[in-house]
């Protein structure tokens, strides 16, 4: 199957996620074992079919340009790591 | 080093803020200038299981921008996710348009140096705005300011059609042009609502693959697109000349400094994972919708340059000021209501109300005159009720008060004087006190009779027509 161990480094990397030698090996793994049950899917001939995002038959759900009340500051804060001056404090991060 | 062995390639991205009442995907207000974070809720400060749900006037607005910009509009468009770890994205991903925007395949005419020329656009997708980060700490901390989060944003990509720093600017203001006729967003480069990124290469003249780009950000107005770029072509031209290679990078303008900077970091290319945004069904845009947003559109900045030069028969350069600017071409054609002399309103347009406008950096909402003002001030004129002189002064108390020519007339007393009893007398006391202008008069300085006009002017405060002054001041001379 098509992951290799660098896959899976990229995609740590991408994610911020710092792996243990062996994590990278479980992961790989499973990551293959996944994609092989997902390949299945390439059994069916969809040479006919469109592609598909939703499975709901559901389009342009939108909303009308109306102000709704905002969160209370004390809310807006309940989550954050930090706080300063109405504002969220995070370490920096370099361009 | 000279750039003149290379071809300049530039293509812009243009960031355009819409300006609704509310976010994309929530109710929070986009109001300008609200204490940090007051303008937030679930959706928009990415708490899990939330769920955005489309703004119908952000896509109105959308599909107006890309339709002036004459863009297809697909008839199917939807919303991707594009991820990357970044403190003013609170849901590491921008809900952004990926392979189906709402408009592709467009373009805009822009004039330099006298020659029109296409530059194509690429695309117009909807997207939303990220927040707004304050280093702190000497650098060690960032505060994060989520009320810009999820604003409403057009990308408008170009084409590598830009050919010079020049083009950039011409094209630049032709696309803030067409978004304020269009009504869609401030456009104001110097608080956000505009922002412009590009990607600049060099090429020898005749090669047909691309040079090596940089891509370079920060540049807060039209001067700083233009002194970047041209930074740019000088930096890059070097490179070039000593044979070295042009490196990919993204690279920061400094206004301060008038250089660019790479940014690092470059290097790990963007892997964005662009997919489906589950969460926001597809949008189908009918013929009937596209018909109701393309009535919507007005009539756009060449249409309206064009009919000014063919129907009023302004010359194409005052045409192409006036249109550039919506407020400006309304006040030209609501004074067309009060008087017939086009000529007349464009050239107190192009003189005294740019004039007045540009020494003092205003803009044209900043003062009060009306089309009706200039347009019954001009039939004054006309009239011989007002000297042009006068007219200046009544010019000036419009533009700080919108009062009407005729109650100012009357309030300051500034009747033209055609009264020849009236004049005449002045011009018999300016002659008996200026014996020396007579006689160089007399001896066939004929300039020396403008120093005597202008005496009587002075003495009539202005008011003296002026044609009879100087019929009246020969005839007493010869007489």
């Amino acid at each position: 199957m098509s992951i290799q161990t660098k896959d899976v480094e990229h995609v740590a990397k991408l994610a911020r996620l710092h792996l243990t030698d062996d994590e990278r090996e479980m992961f790989t793994e499973q990551l293959n074992a996944i994609l092989q049950y997902a390949e299945k899917l390439n059994e069916l001939n969809t040479d006919d079919i469109a592609p598909t995002t939703h499975v709901l038959h559901l389009s342009n759900v939108m909303r009308e340009d109306e102000v709704k009340e905002s969160l209370p500051p004390e809310m807006v804060f309940r989550n954050a790591p930090d706080e300063e001056d109405g504002q969220f404090k995070v370490p920096a991060v370099l361009e | 080093m000279s750039t003149s062995k290379y071809e300049t390639v530039v293509g812009l991205e243009v960031h355009v803020e819409l300006h609704t009442k509310t976010k994309i995907f929530c109710g929070c207000s986009t109001e300008f200038g609200a204490p940090p974070n007051t303008h937030t809720c679930p959706v928009c400060l990415g708490h899990p299981g939330v769920l955005p749900v489309l703004n119908r006037q952000a896509v109105d607005y959308a599909m107006k921008a890309a339709m002036a910009l004459n863009c297809e509009i697909g008839d199917v468009s939807k919303f991707d996710r594009k991820n990357y770890f970044y403190p003013d994205s609170p849901k590491a991903y921008q809900i952004s348009q990926y392979d189906q925007p709402i408009g592709l395949n467009g373009y805009i005419d822009i004039e330099v140096d006298g020659k029109t020329k296409r530059i194509g656009i690429t695309r117009l997708h909807l997207e939303e705005d990220a927040g707004k980060l304050t280093h702190v700490d000497g650098g060690y901390a960032s505060l994060v300011d989520f009320n810009r989060v999820g604003t409403p944003l057009v990308e408008i990509v170009s084409e590598p059609d830009i050919s010079s720093p020049e083009e950039a600017r011409a094209y630049l203001e032709k696309l803030r042009a067409i978004m304020l006729y269009c009504d869609v967003s401030d456009v104001k480069m110097e608080e956000g609502s505009m922002r412009c990124d590009a990607n600049i290469s060099l090429r020898p003249h005749g090669q047909k693959e691309l040079g090596t780009r940089a891509e370079l950000k920060n540049m807060n107005s039209f001067r700083g697109v233009v002194r970047g770029l041209e930074y740019e072509q000088f930096r890059q031209a070097e490179i070039l000349d000593e044979g070295g290679e042009v490196v990919q990078e993204t690279r920061r303008w400094d206004e301060t400094q008038g250089k660019t900077f790479s940014m690092r970091g470059k290097e790990e290319a963007h892997d964005y994972r662009y997919f489906p945004d589950p969460d926001l069904v597809t949008l189908h845009i009918d013929q009937a919708w596209k018909d109701r947003i393309r009535a919507s559109i007005p009539e756009l900045p060449d249409a309206r340059k064009a009919r000014y030069t063919s129907e009023y028969g302004l010359p194409e350069y005052d045409a192409g000021v006036i249109t550039s600017s919506k407020a400006l071409a309304d006040l030209f054609e609501s004074s067309l209501a009060y008087t017939k002399d086009a000529k007349a309103v464009s050239n107190w347009i192009m003189g005294d109300l740019l004039g007045y406008l540009n020494s003092n950096s205003l803009e044209l909402s900043d003062v009060k005159l009306t089309g009706q003002g200039l347009g019954e001030m001009i039939g004054l004129l006309e009239k011989g009720t007002i000297s042009s002189k006068i007219a200046k002064t009544v010019f000036k108390e419009m533009l700080q008060s919108g009062k009407l020519p005729q109650q100012i007339v009357e309030e300051q007393g500034l009747v033209q004087i055609s009264d020849e009893g009236a004049i005449l007398a002045i011009v018999q006391e300016v002659v008996a006190n200026n014996p020396a202008s007579v006689e160089d008069y007399k001896a066939g300085k004929e300039k020396a009779i403008g120093f005597l006009v202008g005496q009587v002017m002075k003495q009539s405060k202005g008011k003296a027509n002026p044609g009879l002054v100087n019929k009246l001041l020969v005839d007493v001379l010869k007489g």
